[in-house]
């Protein structure tokens, strides 16, 4: 039967077995680790394609934007096409919801009209509060195509203009949480275009240029609008 | 005839949610839908089966008195390749059974049959232990999955039936309702 209970005998089995085990998962790790970065930069490409249409074939420049109010930083997604700005994919916040944080993804062009929005990661209820996302109900879609500045984006119990989720205030109230500092850090960012120099790296440094170029542009006639 | 009885015997006469009541906490949290309780029950059937052979493989030269840390290794070994396994192939599982793959390394049911069975008995009997207590597992997992989906969000496989369902069986109570109605029902049958 099995081996005697002697010190060196454990100890040598504890060894060999935590051994051969480190080893083959060693190799698993390899061999997966590509498919797993694979998933999850055609996730990411996948909710930044659903908010700025077009963003699959475009180039994305990605830096991270610190908020106002929260702890941590926003990650923009820049959307580039023909060296032109198509949109701004916001990856952003809240720590108001219901089950905890909620991260949405929310596309502005570069007026700040909201794109699109849907969640991408959240642990509220089901059945209730995760309607927010677009595959549970088209609660989301009241956000589409609205400026936050002429379109006041908050609940109807409180001054605005959108309706809660039925049952499910709290994380409504968090969505909008989260769209609004999404919306904050965006017009913050773009009306300050000195940002932008530090945020990009040495190699994009002639990209750079041209954006600022436009973006001025953009500012002016955004501008002239008013 | 003897390994289709090791085989056999995990489904319902020792199934181990609806008779041993093991390993009731992923039962009870990730069956809100059909789709997750079977894939919940397959990824405990590999690394059920994985952890039977090898353990029945190596029980004998494992010192008695480190064999439970022995075991959970080999456990935590198969663990640990279908956790990555998930991640890289199906994403979008993973990210709903998410916490719950880790947590198969503490199943009562994975430990148990290691300790009670492949331990004791030959490589092929372990195997088909590991296969039949695997998939009677999952069986459980997806009949209980595939209540709450019915009864709670009006739905099949993601395939709608109902306009309508009753909110409750998707959250935690219904999971219990649902488990202690079937756990009946299957005495009732056994009887």
């Amino acid at each position: 039967m099995a081996k005697k209970d002697s010190f060196v005998n454990m100890v040598v089995t504890l060894f060999v077995i935590t051994a051969i085990p480190a080893v083959l998962l060693g190799f698993v790790y390899k061999f997966t680790k590509e498919p797993i970065e694979q998933a999850k930069k055609i996730k990411l490409s996948n909710s930044i394609d659903l908010v700025v249409p077009g963003a699959s074939t475009a180039e994305i420049n990605q830096f991270s934007v610190m908020p106002e109010t929260g702890k941590d930083s926003l990650t923009f997604y820049e959307v580039v096409s023909e060296n032109k700005i198509i949109g701004t994919a916001v990856q952003t916040y809240s720590d108001n919801a219901f089950g905890g944080r909620i991260t949405i993804m929310v596309g502005f062009k570069p007026d700040g009209t909201i794109i699109d929005n849907d969640v991408l990661e959240h642990s509220e209820t089901p059945g209730l509060g995760d309607k927010a996302s677009k595959s549970k109900s088209d609660w989301n879609s009241q956000f589409k195509d609205k400026n936050p500045k002429e379109f006041n984006i908050n609940l109807k119990k409180d001054g605005g203009e959108v309706d809660a989720i039925t049952a499910a205030t709290i994380s409504s109230r968090a969505y909008i949480d989260a769209l609004q500092r999404a919306y904050d850090a965006f017009i913050k960012y773009y009306t300050n275009s000195s940002d932008i120099e530090e945020s990009l790296t040495i190699e994009e440094i002639d990209e750079q240029i041209e954006q600022k170029t436009e973006l001025e542009t953009n500012d002016t006639e955004k501008g002239g609008v008013e | 005839m003897n390994q289709w009885k090791n085989f056999t015997k995990g489904l319902i006469r020792e199934n181990p949610i609806l008779v041993l009541i093991l390993g009731t906490c992923p039962t009870l949290a990730t069956t809100s839908s059909a789709i997750n309780g079977v894939s919940m029950g397959l990824a405990t059937t590999f690394v059920l089966v994985g952890s039977n052979v090898v353990i029945s493989l190596i029980a004998n030269m494992i010192p008695s008195k480190v064999r439970i840390p022995a075991y959970i290794v080999v456990i935590a070994s198969f663990v640990t390749i279908i956790d990555l396994a998930m991640q890289a192939y199906v994403p979008a599982i993973y990210e709903t059974l998410g916490l719950f793959i880790p947590l198969i390394v503490v199943n009562c049911i994975v430990l148990g049959r290691a300790e009670a069975f492949a331990s004791k008995n030959t490589v092929v009997s372990s195997l088909f232990d590991g296969l039949g207590m695997g998939l009677g597992f999952a069986l459980a997992l997806g009949i209980l999955g595939a209540i709450r989906e019915i009864l709670g969000a009006g739905q099949i496989f993601g395939i709608e039936l109902m306009n309508q369902g009753a909110l409750v069986f998707v959250l935690a109570p219904g999971a219990f309702i649902a488990l202690g109605y079937l756990i009946a029902l299957v005495n009732k049958i056994k009887k």
